[in-house]
């Protein structure tokens, strides 16, 4: 038996081709990156110029927000606590109900519902934000305005956070049932075969070792509700307010900065740089959201095997 | 070990059919039932698990044709035969663990204790705790050591002085002096051979009447394999044993009654495991034996 002659022009491989397709291929992944850096030094520059004109200090702990109009003023806290409020309040709705959801699914529902359900919150998912801004406007406040005893302004804060809640309940559901479908059988054989109910073997087994993809489920859905514009928008309005009330207007930083877009501010002028320095903002909550979903995962690595 | 008593709490898998009580054992068979080598007739000895035309289906398919059997207390009961001709299956059906299987039916009957555990008023929750299991492959959960073996405990609320029990099961697994300094780590860490002691200490840990198990040491080496079989002979003292096996050594070695399958899923021959090596019934038990095939 000869050896096979396996230099490169006997083989018929074409060098040059082969460099052409990965050159293509390592363009496209680069114009990602690229596009990234973009934004952050758009945001960078833009917020520079805004803090020649504003104090950093005076930006990040005053309590006024009003750049707009007489008297400006230029303290992003009340954007921040209007963002807060929206993020909290739709987790404590999304939290419960998605991971709930994903139990059902992984745990409880035949293979028949299962693969009813996952497409129809895909779908849900899938719905652009903007309708469920209707909604909001157009169905939760009106029950909230019936049911319950206060007075409820067009727009306010409770809509929003549900609206906005239900929004992000696909994301939690989603990724959470993926993780704990990835839990082998054999822990739950383990734990049946012990006499424990599915209850219990949901809860005390299931989670816990899926736990790590749970969590970056939760903060990967909080950081889409951070970031969140539409929705919020229109449920919860454009009144930058610091208010404890659920029912009053108030404005997140997204809402913000659509207020500035749809505006006849003048490109140059303290106002629309604001945009920049709120979008600055916004955008490194987010990192650290992402940042805080990256550890988890690290942190707790998915402990079976 | 706090065998005697724990009978007694052995929870009822009955409600309110007749209620056949479970800790009707007669005092002659409290006493060490070590009675390997006797006959097939052999008096004391009492029936814990009893197949009357057990089949198994899995879905249109006949996994095992009706089974007769029956199954005594505080002995080991190898199960043997070629792959796939349904061991898995009927160890399986004695815990009910086929419910998880969306396809797979059952019928005729399995007494547990002259109780059909598919009768109507069987909570295979229950069931399950009165009867433990070990795999092929060690699954440990991925939690400490000690919370692997409280975790029976734990569940079915026996978890007073939880800390003599854990160390009690883990002594009764051949296992304490190796871990005894490292309970809080991860079962994960250990090795191999030692993750399925800590799956035996978690399933005796609530101290079921029986224990079954598929191929335990099928996945270890030889000094592992060894010390599960050691372990096994030690735990028909206490408790009902019934395990698959493909070893046939281990089979001849480790038990006093044999359960032969061939393909088909049927069981061919039962009986005195000596007998069985040395002079079976049937002629195609003698030729698997032997290894003319299978
Ligand atoms: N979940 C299942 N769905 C459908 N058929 C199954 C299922 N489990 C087992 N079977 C079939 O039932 C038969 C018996 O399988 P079983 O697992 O009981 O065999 P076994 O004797 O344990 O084999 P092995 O020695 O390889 O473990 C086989 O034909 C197998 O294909
Ligand atoms: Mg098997």
């Amino acid at each position: 038996m000869t050896a096979a002659d396996l230099t490169r022009d006997a083989s018929g491989i074409d060098g040059a081709k082969q460099r052409a397709i990965r050159g293509i291929f390592f363009a496209c992944a680069f114009l990602s990156v690229l596009t990234t850096l973009g934004i952050v030094v758009v945001l960078l520059e833009g917020s520079v110029d805004f803090f020649r004109d504003v104090s950093f200090v005076a930006f990040l702990t005053g309590t006024e927000w009003s750049p707009l109009i007489e008297p400006r003023e230029y303290g992003v806290l009340p954007l921040v606590w209007g963002t807060l409020v929206i993020t909290v309040g739709s987790a404590m709705i999304a939290i419960p109900v998605g991971t709930a959801t994903a139990i059902y699914l992984s745990e409880y529902a035949e293979p028949r519902v299962r693969s009813t359900i996952k497409p129809i919150l895909e779908i849900l998912a899938g719905i652009p934000t903007i309708v469920y801004g209707f909604f909001a406007l157009s169905f939760i406040t009106p029950q909230l305005q019936r049911f319950l005893p206060y007075d409820i302004g067009t727009f306010n804060a409770a809509a929003g956070a549900i609206v906005v809640g239900i929004m992000i309940i696909p994301m939690v559901s989603s990724l959470s049932e993926d993780a704990m479908h990835a839990v082998p059988d054999d822990l739950r054989e383990a734990a049946y075969g012990l006499g424990a109910t599915r209850f219990e073997v949901s809860t005390g087994v299931v989670l816990p070792a899926s736990l790590s993809g749970i969590l970056a489920s939760y903060v990967l859905a909080l950081s889409r509700a951070i970031g969140e514009t539409m929705a919020v928008t229109l449920a919860a309005g454009m009144a930058p307010q610091f208010t404890t009330s659920p029912f009053e207007p108030i404005q997140t930083m997204t809402a913000y900065m659509v207020q500035v877009g749809i505006s006849d501010v003048s490109i140059g002028s303290v106002g629309y740089q604001s945009l920049f320095a709120v979008g600055m903002t916004l955008f490194v909550m987010t990192l650290g959201m992402n940042l805080c979903s990256l550890w988890i995962r690290s942190r707790y690595r998915e402990e079976y095997r | 070990m706090s065998d005697d008593t724990s009978m007694n709490e052995t929870p009822t898998i009955e409600t309110h059919t007749e209620a056949k009580s479970t800790d009707d054992r007669s005092p002659a068979s409290e006493a060490d039932a070590d009675v390997a080598g006797m006959d097939d007739q052999s008096i004391g000895e009492e029936t814990v698990i009893e197949a009357r035309d057990l089949s198994v289906f899995y879905g249109d398919e006949r996994a095992l044709q009706p089974v007769n059997v029956e199954i005594p207390d505080r002995q080991v009961t190898a199960i043997i035969g070629p792959s796939g001709c349904g061991k898995s299956t009927f160890l399986r059906s004695i815990n009910r663990m086929n419910d998880m299987i969306d396809v797979a039916r059952v019928d005729g009957e399995l007494l547990f204790r002259d109780t059909n555990v598919y009768g109507e008023a069987v909570d295979p929750v229950a069931l399950r705790r009165a009867i433990g299991m070990v795999f092929q492959k060690p699954n440990p959960f991925p939690k400490s050591i000690y919370d692997n073996v409280a975790y029976g405990l734990r569940i079915q609320g026996k978890d007073d002085d939880l800390d003599e029990q854990v160390e009690s099961a883990l002594r009764r697994a051949a296992l304490w002096d190796e871990v005894s300094d490292r309970l809080g780590e991860s079962a994960l860490d250990m090795s191999g051979g030692q993750q399925q002691r800590l799956c035996i200490a978690r399933a005796i840990a609530p101290d079921p009447e029986v224990i079954l198990m598929d191929e335990p040491a099928s996945a270890l080496d030889p000094v592992a394999t060894s010390q599960i079989e050691d372990l096994i002979e030690e735990l028909a003292r206490d408790y009902t044993v019934v395990i698959v096996t493909h070893n046939m050594q281990q089979a001849a070695r480790i038990s006093d009654k044999t359960m032969v399958f061939l393909t088909g899923g049927e069981l061919v021959e039962f009986g005195d495991t000596s007998r069985i090596f040395e002079n079976p019934d049937n002629q195609r038990v003698e030729d698997y034996i032997t290894g003319k095939f299978g």
